[in-house]
């Protein structure tokens, strides 16, 4: 291409790049605010805010219910949802094609429709403002994206190595702990990370079914936006924004130094 | 027993998506027939309700604009992403990921503090001496809004097509005599296309059910179906028409799928291939 047109180019990817981040950058100043207003410029500075997420405890225990539940979530979808990858994988003809669409639904149906449908089951259930009711909903939420991870290292895996460890004499639970499960550990990993930040970001189905009770932290946010202008909300956005980032890095960095050996 | 086992592994999958999928769905929809009456009365009233019907329209004129603005700014993006050394494109990358795993709500909080009347967009406006203009609950606010939380989803499929194209078959077609422009639109953008198709459906259908984004930036004159379902069950018990329109959206949502299926296939033999 010639060089007018990359100029171009990079200017244009530059205003891309610069929409794609800037505009959440801009919690970081509000939360810094000495008053209590999201209005902009931000008047002042102050840690208030989040001293307030550290001690209020409509934050903290917000909070940690969404660290809790991600955990399980995290957890069991990544259990119930390698399985599945094995089974999707490992299917004859096109059973696992047909089984893996199944499976993958949960990230097209509108979410509303969904959280509707969950909270009437709920409400029949006594499971309104529950763990097990979150870890449920947020387990069928994440079973995409564990299989779509673990079924992509289990595309590449060579299954003659579990052959040549079961003809030397070891038996299936051998085969796969010390065969099967170190080789898919990157995708079995990265689908235990998608499980928890899918778990611990859900909102529109945590809408429905949260309670005065139980409270998610995306839940709290929400609430907190719609009731008042509280610039809590942009300290709990810029510790987020900051976790998301390191996260982020770190992966990339990781995936550099695996790529480069 | 050895060539069915496996596919048993998928059972506990299965049975999560039957209770908390499949169950809830089938609930909604059997509502949506028999909620206070038997019979099609709720998709009667749905359809012949005008302001219901400009809410289903204004929800596909604003899935397709963010569809259309996503699609202008992803491709040069996605293709920028292609040629450039590895550093930059590291960079590149983070500006896509960081945005695509960071919660919604904390993005559009973003967007509430960028377009509000006290706001970051107007205060830069009034500090030029022009007048303030409203952006928060307007539909293009809701636009703006929903295109930038929705664009990785646009720029991470095209890309990872864009990554598999042997760029050699560019240099063969200047070789043989085309201009870079037309062997760019000639050979580069027809082998680009299974990505654009699954980027453009998934962002369509990912708008058409967008709640949070349209929830917080939006007003009365911009709802979307969404917020129309969750005020018909929430605030006013109506299960039978919050129903009916929810089921609306998810029978628009399959068709658009059913329709794209073929395209989105051709999207994993390409990728196969490259494998």
């Amino acid at each position: 291409m010639p060089s007018f047109s990359r100029v171009l180019l990079g200017l244009f990817c530059l205003l891309v790049a610069v929409l794609l981040l800037a505009p959440t950058l801009v919690v970081i100043p509000m939360s810094f605010n000495g008053n209590k207003s999201l209005a902009f410029p931000p008047d002042g500075f102050s840690w208030q805010w989040y001293q307030n997420f550290f001690t209020n405890p409509d934050w903290t225990t917000s909070f940690t219910n969404s660290l809790l539940i991600a955990l399980i979530v995290a957890v069991v979808a990544t259990v119930v949802g390698t399985l599945a990858a094995f089974g999707v994988t490992r299917a004859a003809g096109r059973t696992g094609g047909l089984l893996r669409a199944i499976l993958i639904t949960p990230m097209v149906v509108p979410g509303v429709v969904l959280a509707i449908g969950i909270y009437a089951v709920y409400l029949d259930t006594h499971l309104v403002g529950t763990v097990a009711g979150f870890v449920l909903a947020h387990t069928m939420l994440a079973i995409p994206f564990v299989l779509i991870a673990v079924q992509a290292s289990l595309e590449v895996f060579d299954r003659r190595l579990e052959t040549a460890a079961s003809s030397l004499g070891a038996n299936r639970l051998t085969v796969f702990r010390t065969v099967t499960l170190p080789l898919i550990l990157p995708g079995l990993l990265s689908g235990a990370l998608f499980a928890f930040i899918t778990s611990f970001d859900e909102i529109i189905v945590a809408l429905f079914i949260t309670s005065p009770y139980l409270k998610t932290l995306p839940v709290q946010i929400y609430t907190s936006i719609t009731r008042d202008a509280d610039p809590t909300v942009a300290a709990v956005g810029t510790l987020l924004f900051l976790a998301t980032s390191l996260i982020i890095i770190a992966g990339l960095l990781f995936g550099m130094r695996r790529g480069r050996t | 027993m050895r060539p069915r086992g496996p596919v048993w592994l998928a059972a506990p999958a299965v049975l999560v998506l039957l209770l908390v999928l499949a169950y809830p769905l089938a609930i909604v929809v059997w509502r949506s027939f028999t909620d206070p009456a038997v019979g099609f009365d709720n998709y009667v009233w749905f359809f012949q309700s005008a302001v219901n019907r400009t809410v289903l329209q204004r929800t596909f004129v604003v899935a397709a604009w963010v569809t259309l603005v996503s699609l202008i700014c992803a491709y040069p993006y996605a293709y920028a992403m292609t040629i450039v050394g590895k550093n930059v494109r590291l960079v590149l990358i983070l500006c896509v990921l960081v945005p695509f795993w960071l919660s919604g709500v904390v993005r559009t909080l973003a967007w509430v503090i960028l377009l509000q009347d006290s706001g970051v967009i107007n205060s830069i406006l009034r500090g030029l001496g022009l007048s303030p203009v409203k952006l928060i609950r307007t539909l293009p606010g809701v636009i703006i809004g929903m295109t930038q939380v929705l664009l990785p989803f646009m720029i991470l499929p095209i890309y990872s097509v864009m990554r598999g194209i042997d760029t050699r078959l560019l240099q063969a077609a200047r070789s043989l005599g085309a201009k870079p422009w037309r062997a760019f639109l000639q050979i580069y953008v027809p082998l680009s296309l299974p990505g654009v198709y699954a980027g453009v459906i998934i962002v369509f259908i990912l708008s058409l059910g967008f709640y949070i984004t349209p929830a917080l930036l939006g007003g009365p004159r911009s709802t979307m179906l969404s917020s129309l379902v969750q005020n018909q069950v929430l605030s006013l018990l109506n299960w039978g028409r919050g129903g009916a329109m929810g089921v609306v959206l998810l029978v628009a949502t399959f068709v658009l799928l059913a329709i794209a299926a073929p395209l989105m296939r051709q999207k994993h033999s390409s990728t196969r291939r490259e494998a």
